[in-house]
């Protein structure tokens, strides 16, 4: 198999050139930051490190970590780095307390963001010529537009299909003759479902790879999916906060990881107890550091993925460093079908209902091939009614309330009083029981 | 000429219902009407008894959810077009009925009908101005 590059130069540099490179652009980006913006300046100031004390890539642990809550404090703009006129577009999502995470981009940011995207899809072994369905969702979400513009930049043909209306998408990839698909795993699988259903067989379409991503999956679902689709699947990783998709994209070799753009985004993985650094190799906390962005960079921001760092050069010729397929998150946050849920925000919409008490459980299943979540609220004296309708009305309530605030499908279960486990100390609020 | 009752939240799971029944036998509680309304997840169980704040606590302390309803409950002669003769009245006087259950008293002679009116003291009115008989908790216990 020939192995085409993007980039060839800078996703096959040597360690030494990389981080030389890293490590101009880390100065650069520190001195814009403390200069311009206040909050991370203060930050600084508070942890006694000014922009002239990183001299070596290693200096970069002196710098404070960025959390989510930093977003949501500086909401909505706070953080950006150039005028509101200098940005051309932003994203969002979804917040834990209502209050989602805005981040910005310039023009160059943008075509920085379609540049590392069309990298990740020659990764994956995309090319001029190919036909690419990309069902991820279009909006405020960053996967439906980062992707879009990635393959623009490669010189492909996009269809912009974006979620949902599953029989239409298998009529257009049939009469289209896609050859990429890209969307959520979960989603890729029941797609087969509906090709199955529909008497759509799989070989007789042009699918070569899949390109996933968006949640969490696992290496017996990348061989359910290939097997379904007759297609090659591969993963890919990114976030908003530190750009999109595109951050990271595994390789067709699919050693072993998912290969950093780390010109652009500098990894650390740190120990999630402690904060510290750990050796090459361990797995921890995920770190990001934008070298390039300008309207939103981010300083050793904390993924909350639990992944690990694999040096050296890989069998695609590649040398940038790869990551380990994400195992798990240190804090609660689902991904259920793609959307992030944090328990927090089902309590917010549950705590907002009158008369429901603090006593619920999430529990995540996977049905087939899709995941659903239920809530199981206690029913109070307050809560409880003779009239059928009036419990049903409740169920509904909160079932529109979290479809409103959250953008997923629930149900809602009424359950007597203490049936939900006590524990002691933290209460397990999720149970899932899903196998990833 | 309201009759209280009580109205007990229940998950839909086997075993359930023994239990409660059992909890009002060990309580020395006699059960003189009841009825469950049910849906997919869960159900109600509305019962009449002869000591109703007793029946709640002690179903209370055991972990249910327990409610206390006003209904009301029509006597009828037990034959045909009984109930159709006070679902006449209800109908004309435009009374929405929220839920209703039947059972038939000791003597085989007349129907209780159990009632739950939104407006209950209109109703009151009207049933007994078209000639109803209207029973109170104390009648209904002593049947």
């Amino acid at each position: 198999m020939k192995t085409l590059y993007w980039e060839e130069e800078i996703e096959t540099l040597p360690r030494v050139g990389l981080e030389s490179i890293q490590l101009i652009r880390l100065k650069n980006l520190v001195a814009r930051v403390y200069r311009t913006v206040a909050p991370y300046r203060r930050k600084m100031e508070a942890a006694g490190v000014r922009p002239e004390d990183i001299q070596t890539l290693a200096d970069l642990r002196k710098l404070p970590f960025t959390v989510k809550d930093d977003l949501r404090d500086n909401y909505p703009f706070g953080l950006f780095t150039v005028p509101m006129e200098e940005i051309v577009r932003v994203h969002a999502s979804s917040g834990t307390t209502g209050k989602s995470t805005v981040v910005g981009y310039t023009q160059k940011d943008i075509e920085t963001w379609a540049n590392v995207m069309a990298r990740a899809l020659t990764c994956a072994g995309a090319h001029k010529g190919d036909i690419v369905h990309n069902a991820y969702g279009y909006g405020l979400f960053t996967g439906g537009l980062g992707a879009h513009y990635g393959v623009e930049r490669l010189g492909a043909t996009v269809i912009p299909v974006s979620g949902g209306n599953t029989k239409r998408q298998i009529t257009i990839m049939k009469d289209f003759g896609s050859t990429v698909l890209l969307s959520t795993p979960s989603y890729a699988l029941n797609l087969a479902d509906a090709m199955d259903a529909v008497g759509v067989d799989p070989h007789s379409l042009s699918l070569r790879v899949g390109i996933f991503g968006a949640e969490p999956w696992s290496e017996n679902m990348r061989e359910e999916v290939e097997r379904k689709l007759n297609l090659k699947a591969v993963d890919i990783y990114g976030l908003s906060e530190v750009m999109g998709p595109g951050v990271a994209m595994e390789c067709l070799a699919a050693d072993r990881g998912m290969h950093i753009f780390e010109d652009h985004f500098l990894p650390e993985v740190i120990d999630p107890d402690t904060g510290e650094v750990l050796p090459p190799g361990e797995k921890g906390e995920l770190v990001f550091t934008t070298l390039t962005k300008e309207a939103f960079p981010i300083i050793r921001y904390r993924t909350k993925d639990i992944s690990r760092l694999i040096y050296g050069q890989c069998s695609c010729g590649r040398t940038l460093v790869r990551m380990e397929k994400v195992t798990g998150r240190t804090d609660d946050m689902l991904i259920i079908r793609g959307v992030n849920v944090f328990p927090s925000q089902v309590e917010h919409v549950l705590m907002g209902v009158e008369g429901v008490e603090p006593h619920y459980q999430i529990l995540v299943e996977r049905e087939g091939n899709l995941d659903t979540m239920t809530i199981q609220v206690e029913v109070s004296e307050t809560l409880f009614s003779d009239e059928i309708r009036v419990l049903e009305n409740l169920s509904r309530k909160i079932q529109v309330e979290i479809k409103d605030l959250l953008g997923v499908t629930c149900k809602v279960k009424l359950v007597e009083p203490k049936t939900i486990q006590r524990s002691e100390g933290k209460a397990q609020r999720v149970i899932d029981k899903r196998k990833i | 000429m309201r009759v209280e009752q009580i109205a007990v939240f229940l998950e839909n799971k086997s075993g359930r219902l023994a239990e409660i029944t059992s909890i009002l036998a060990q309580n020395d509680i006699n059960i003189r009407a009841l009825s469950v309304a049910d849906t997919a997840d869960f159900g109600i169980l509305r019962l009449i008894v002869d000591k109703v704040e007793k029946a709640k606590a002690a179903l209370k302390q055991n972990g249910f959810t327990v409610g206390k309803t006003t209904v009301i409950a029509v006597e009828v002669p037990d034959r045909t077009g009984g109930l159709a003769g006070v679902l006449k009245v209800v109908e004309g006087a435009g009374l929405n009925v929220e839920y209703m259950y039947a059972f038939v008293n000791k003597t085989g002679e007349d129907a209780v009908l159990i009632f739950r009116f939104d407006e209950i003291d209109r109703a009151i009115e009207v049933l007994q101005g078209s000639g109803f008989t209207i029973l109170t908790g104390e009648q209904i216990c002593a049947l």
